[in-house]
């Protein structure tokens, strides 16, 4: 098993006419994804290199059974774009444009939650791969060998990064997530820690955090309470200079939260093991699996 | 981004929320007698730093000779680093009572949050923390919005006065209104004050969303009135994210995440990063050619970590960038680089047939680091 996507995750690209969105389609293709579609308004007929193109995500699900969507929509149009998605029937929506307002994001995420059952990955990510089956995204796939250990991520190349040293070390992934580092992503780190802690394949965890919010903290109290697998995990941004508080009520409403040490320490606590260089994340799961 | 004091007020007119009738001065010619204000007036400097009134940045003047005077003394002035450049002269109020209100987002809890006091005009964070039942905190879903029904509840709650709980929540809706529609990550107003004029704005703390620049013609007008450091200037022409910091080994990475951990694995080998400079997602060869100018530029820098791990970033694209940068010229430094993920064989190709002997390939973030740090002694 792995989580959230699989051998039947089918996958239509919002954006698929873009040079990014082209780009990676067709990458995730020759991995062995199924793309079986593509969107743009007004070009429905058409097609990018085999994969049809349909007015919207409502046809080309009738039309081929997708499953999953991946977007690469424009900031301008990306709220609108996750919504059809969602009411069109994806399980999985996958967000990779960048530079979304944070006002869209919440309300993106809001009605997602009230109106539908989709998961929203992202906005602002790398996407997610799972060695062998499928990679929905952006990812290197090139790094990723099949294997036990889960990954999660709140960089993107840090992900990467952080896959690459396991694999040099011949330790295989389960799947590998990356959640997007914008204000409200619609996959949280306790969603994904959740879902590694209840597949049968996933053996260890890294979790890959980085300063700024609350979302390790956060973790790191899931962590405590509900994880049994072992974690392993890093915090970037030790050395980093500190950041510009906004205003009062950002201090108010994150407390202590947020530094790298804060975190670590709420990690630390949680039974994690937190490594201080991502280069040593292969060897502390070489450790323990 | 966050915006001045007189920027703020700005975006508070422009939605009807009442602030005390001022002028905005960056130079003291352009104070003249005939300024309309009504005596005493406030003396206030523009500087994004708290405590500017402890500092001497605020003084209130009776007169037209008191209001040059404290003009001249407080422009120029250096607040905790920062100069004051520009001032804003306000007409003062007679304040009968200040709470305090905000709007932000609370990233924990997915939704807007409201945050209401009767105990504003001090330090809000004292308030929290000694009695949080003085302060309101209500939690707002970003699909539903604010009624007004909800408002009239917490200026209740708030225990703020009953006399102008009308006038109190038609500003409250109002100033919700710009956190929303504003794109602002940060609506602060503290003190929020009744005054013999009525319910008033007497100060304003605003951040912008950035990515909602598009929507907002008055977001560039905002950014290019505030002063940026001088080295950071060149690299914002660029669109490149930078930031200068104290070290020698200059770095140029893609995503905050790894380029903050080449920071931390740079230290762990002893050696101090002369900056941040991340070029994002995507880059393009002349993302990178500009990343590089930046550092030669900065004297600070004595080698250069490029480290790139491709994603939706093309390794072969950045090869290009350091190939256009550095073809048939002298280096000042150093120069090693990492590239690894899409395109990387490609990217690797193409800077293997481009020998320049400052050049070093490593396969490796740690030993890239290692070396870049030798290269900085």
């Amino acid at each position: 098993m792995s989580i959230f996507i699989n051998n039947d995750t089918k996958v239509v690209v919002q954006g698929l006419t873009g040079e990014q969105g082209k780009f990676h389609a067709l990458r995730n293709r020759d991995y062995g994804t199924k793309v079986v579609a593509g969107t743009r308004p007004g070009k429905g007929g058409e097609s990018v290199e085999g994969i049809p193109i349909y007015n919207t995500v409502e046809e080309a699900v009738d039309a081929t059974g997708a499953n999953t969507a991946m977007t690469f929509v424009p900031p301008p149009f990306a709220k609108d774009a996750v919504l059809e998605a969602a009411y069109a029937g994806c399980d999985l929506i996958v967000c990779i444009t960048e530079g979304i307002p944070a006002k869209d994001e919440a309300e993106m995420y809001d009605i997602l939650k009230e109106n539908t059952s989709s998961r929203l990955l992202g906005p602002n990510c790398p996407g997610l791969i799972s060695p062998g089956k499928s990679n929905v995204g952006i990812m290197p796939h090139e790094i990723t060998i099949e294997g036990n250990v889960g990954v999660v991520s709140r960089s993107g190349t840090l992900t990467y990064q952080a896959v690459l040293e396991l694999t040099n070390l011949n330790i295989g992934q389960s799947t590998c997530i990356g959640i997007g580092g914008d204000p409200v992503p619609g996959t949280s780190f306790i969603d994904v820690l959740d879902a590694f802690q209840n597949d049968p394949q996933t053996e260890a965890i890294v979790m890959i955090g980085e300063i700024g919010g609350s979302a390790e903290e956060e973790a790191a109290e899931f962590i405590k309470k509900n994880v049994t697998k072992p974690v392993v995990s890093y915090i970037a941004g030790l050395t980093a200079p500190p950041g510009k508080k906004m205003g009062h009520a950002g201090a108010i409403v994150s407390g202590n939260k947020g530094t790298a040490s804060a975190k670590i320490e709420a990690l630390t606590d949680a039974g994690a093991n937190v490594v201080k260089n991502p280069t040593r994340i292969g060897q502390a799961i070489k450790d323990v699996v | 981004m966050n915006l001045f004091e007189y920027q703020g007020k700005r975006l508070y007119q422009d939605f009807s929320i009442p602030t005390p009738k001022s002028i905005f001065v960056s130079n003291i010619s352009e104070i003249s007698d005939d300024h309309g204000l009504t005596y005493p007036v406030v003396v206030k400097a523009q500087v994004q730093v708290g405590g500017r009134g402890k500092a001497g940045g605020i003084k209130v003047a009776k007169d037209f000779d008191e209001l040059t005077k404290f003009s001249d003394e407080i422009l120029g002035m250096d607040i905790k680093g920062h100069t004051v450049e520009s001032l804003l002269l306000e007409e003062a109020s007679n304040i009968l009572e200040e709470y305090y209100i905000s709007f932000t987002l609370d990233r924990s809890a997915k939704s807007y949050l409201m945050m209401l006091s009767a105990k504003g005009g001090m330090d809000i964070e004292e308030v929290a923390e000694k009695n949080p039942d003085d302060l309101i905190m209500l939690h707002i879903s970003p699909s539903k919005g604010l009624d007004s029904e909800t408002i009239h509840k917490s200026v209740d709650d708030a225990k703020l006065n009953e006399n102008y709980k009308v006038e109190l929540s038609e500003v409250i809706s109002k100033l919700y209104k710009l956190f929303v529609e504003g794109d602002c990550d940060l609506v602060e107003v503290n003190p929020l004050a009744i005054t013999d004029h009525g319910v008033s704005a007497l100060d304003s703390k605003v951040s912008l969303d950035m990515n909602a620049i598009y929507r907002h013609e008055n977001f560039k007008n905002f950014e290019n009135e505030i002063p940026i450091p001088v080295s950071e200037q060149f690299a914002k022409e660029k669109n490149l994210n930078f930031i200068k910091l104290e070290g020698s080994v200059g770095i140029i990475g893609n995503g905050a995440g790894l380029v903050m951990s080449t920071l931390d694995v740079v230290s762990e080998h002893g050696g101090m990063a002369a900056n941040f400079l991340d070029i994002g997602g995507g880059a393009k060869a002349e993302t990178v050619t500009a990343a590089l100018e930046v550092l030669e530029s900065e004297d600070n820098v004595k080698s250069v970590l490029i480290n790139i791990f491709g994603g939706i970033t093309r390794c072969d694209l950045v090869a290009n960038g350091i190939v256009e940068a550095t073809k048939g010229k002298e280096l000042k430094w150093p120069i090693i680089v990492r590239l690894d993920g899409t395109n990387s064989k490609e990217g690797l190709s193409i800077l293997e047939q481009h020998t320049n002997e400052k050049i070093t390939i490593s396969s490796s973030m740690d030993e890239a680091a290692k070396l870049a740090v030798e290269g900085a002694v």
